[in-house]
């Protein structure tokens, strides 16, 4: 087996808030290799979009990262110094970041804020060259080479959207982190979007963080799925194993509530809310929304387990 | 059958800026929501296909440009003092952004106490407190961490289905819902949507379901309109339209859905450009750019509504040999079975 390519160990993120201690990640560890594309689904404020910040170091007050380690290509990143991390930033590790397409700046031309990204990661070109990567570029995802002229609002949602793409592949980055990267977007601009994103990971030789809660989307996309729940990971397996054998309630839930094409009949939700991160129940925190939940559930939380190619923590797995 | 609502050959076209192209938002649709037989009809189309600009013509937030919306058989225009009360008791919005609909200098209890106190819904303090609890609850929300606070505390699902609650605390006739859950969870969009529901099957209340996702139209509603850049292209039974769609573009719609099935065919089955090539006011079928079926008939004259079967419509000239049908008889179309 190759070397992983991004190494997540016992990572915890909390935010200190007056009423108790949220702790929005916790423990989690998993481990990506080149090329892979992983998915991490879970509802909201399970501390998806949290990871993804935590991974890249932008974690601000009141919050912090309280323990754990994340190695890119074996770098420890927490030893490097803000310099040093934010040339890695983009150039390494590139996010796109959730509703990335509203964050354009709308008084700059696209070919303007693509040659920004190599400014500010110190790579001086020619104006020719710039023009010439930049239509590269464009063409990688999709785009007329006259996109690079027009401003945010001459172009639609799908389009800025893989500008956004665009942006976070110009310096052929390993790794990037796409967080509900389709969520605003039409389902036909969808797939369009996620093939574009599918087409140049392939030709990075990159590997994906996918977020989000669609696990139809993930079925179809990635390769490996961890699903998050109240800031741990719950499940890990194959997306083929996910799909079919579903082994935490969770997980189960999570995919019943997906409106099937197929049949009609009762939505399913998952019942209960979400549980407050500052304020945990015990034992396994989705004992009070699990139908299948014993005595031995609410006093101790389940540890992770393997079992075949899938990590579980659940007693009854 | 006693029409509530009804939007008669309703089109709306937005003039252009300075030597700029109107744009044709709404061309010449024709809907009617029984006052007698509550359904769920649902209204689906990509961005720019005109859905929203259907929702603010029926709700008589923006005036046509052709043809009329009418309630209890009266033009929005004509209507009398009490009517125009009446009307905007009956009919319900929940809007699709849920940043917009919030006064900031507000805590969120203003909009819910706001209609409480209007419509009298409430005769104590501690009645309209209970009344807005039990309305959040049903919206999955705990009142203790929503009351008192302001907008901006609030995540956007949470603050939409604030909107929700709010219009089910009216107990309206019929709520026009445009785009709720887009901001919204797939877990708490199934609570939400079984809410929608249960308000037709519980309560009587119609629900014009505005969306861009089919899958979820499909669970919850009975009629399906589909629009593509303001032309209704496909309409009937939803059973039937999303099982076996016959337009060209609803198939590409069903089939952009990503499945949560161990097959992965939907990346590799992309085969429709998503790109729209033609201006808009070309001659001819509205889709024809994109349709992998285009035949020169197609470029010529845009195709009638062809009744292909009796709860079915179809706006596509590979079904001429069906009857056609006029916009006047469209109800018949949708009317629940």
């Amino acid at each position: 087996m190759t070397e992983p390519v991004l190494r997540v160990e016992g990572l915890r993120v909390a935010f200190d808030h007056p009423l108790g201690k949220v702790k929005a990640v916790n423990d989690v560890s998993f481990a990506l290799l080149l090329g892979e594309r992983f998915g991490l689904a879970g509802e909201s404020g399970s501390g998806k979009s949290t990871l993804a910040l935590a991974i890249l170091r932008l974690i601000k007050p009141p919050g912090r990262i309280e323990a754990g380690e994340v190695s890119l290509a074996g770098r420890q990143l927490a030893e490097l110094d803000e310099d040093a991390m934010r040339a890695l930033r983009l150039a390494s590790i590139a996010l796109v970041p959730q509703g990335s397409m509203n964050s354009l700046n709308p008084v700059l031309r696209i070919g303007q804020q693509i040659a920004d990204a190599y400014a500010d990661h110190g790579i001086r070109l020619g104006r020719g060259d710039v023009q010439r990567r930049i239509a590269v570029l464009l063409a990688q995802v999709g785009l007329p080479e006259s996109t690079a002229r027009m401003y945010p609002h001459e172009l639609s949602g799908g389009m800025k959207q893989r500008a956004c793409i665009a942006i976070a592949i110009c310096l052929r980055p390993k790794m990037i982190i796409a967080d509900e990267p389709t969520s605003a977007l039409d389902v036909v601009v969808q797939r369009q979007v996620m093939g574009t994103l599918a087409r140049v990971q392939e030709e990075l030789q990159a590997a994906v963080i996918l977020i989000g809660h669609d696990m139809g989307l993930m079925a179809q996309f990635v390769d490996r799925l961890g699903v998050m729940y109240a800031g741990r990971l719950v499940e890990v397996a194959p997306i083929a194993e996910i799909i079919e054998r579903p082994r935490h309630p969770y997980t189960r839930a999570l995919i019943a509530s997906l409106p099937s094409l197929e049949s009609r009949g009762e939505l399913i939700g998952i019942p209960g809310l979400a549980p407050l991160l500052r304020d945990l129940p015990s034992g396994c925190a989705f004992h009070p929304r699990c139908s299948l939940a014993m005595e031995r559930c609410r006093t101790e939380a389940p540890a992770m387990r393997e079992i075949g190619d899938a990590q579980v923590a659940c007693h009854l797995a | 059958m006693k029409p509530l609502v009804e939007a008669v050959a309703l089109s709306k076209r937005f003039a252009g800026g300075l030597g700029r192209e109107s744009t044709l938002a709404l061309a010449g649709l024709s809907l009617s929501i029984d006052a007698e037989k509550p359904s769920v009809i649902a209204v689906v189309g990509e961005s720019g296909s005109g859905k929203t600009t259907l929702a603010r013509l029926l709700l008589g937030l923006a005036e046509p440009s052709g043809g009329e919306v009418r309630y209890c058989g009266v033009d929005l225009r004509k209507l009398t003092r009490d009517g125009r009360i009446a009307f905007r008791r009956d009919v319900q919005a929940v809007f699709q952004d849920p940043y917009g609909v919030y006064n900031p200098f507000y805590r969120v209890d203003h909009v819910l106490a706001t209609p409480v106190r209007r419509f009298r819904l409430a005769t104590s303090r501690a009645d309209a407190r209970e009344l807005i609890g039990v309305a959040l609850r049903a919206v999955g929300l705990r009142p203790e961490e929503i009351l008192g606070r302001f907008p901006h505390q609030l995540s956007g699902g949470q603050r939409q289905r604030v909107m929700v609650a709010r219009a089910l605390l009216l107990k309206p006739k019929l709520i026009v819902a445009d785009e709720p859950v887009s901001m919204v969870d797939a877990s708490l969009r199934a609570t939400i949507l079984g809410s929608l529901r249960n308000l037709t099957d519980k309560h009587g209340i119609s629900v014009l379901y505005i969306t861009h996702d089919l899958a979820t139209a499909y669970q919850i509603s009975d009629a399906i309109l589909v629009l593509y850049r303001a032309h209704l292209v496909e309409t009937g039974a939803v059973e039937s339209v999303v099982s076996a769609p016959q337009h060209p573009y609803t198939r590409l719609l069903v089939s952009a859905i990503p499945r949560a099935h161990a097959v992965r065919d939907w990346l590799t089955s992309e085969a429709t450009s998503a790109e729209i090539s033609r201006s808009a006011n070309s001659v001819g079928c509205i889709f024809a750019d994109r349709c992998p079926h285009v035949a020169s008939a197609c470029l010529a004259a845009p195709p009638l509504l062809y009744r292909t079967e009796p709860q079915r419509a179809v706006a596509c000239v590979r079904y001429e040999n069906a009857p056609a049908l006029s916009a006047d008889h469209l109800a018949e179309v949708l009317a629940a079975k």
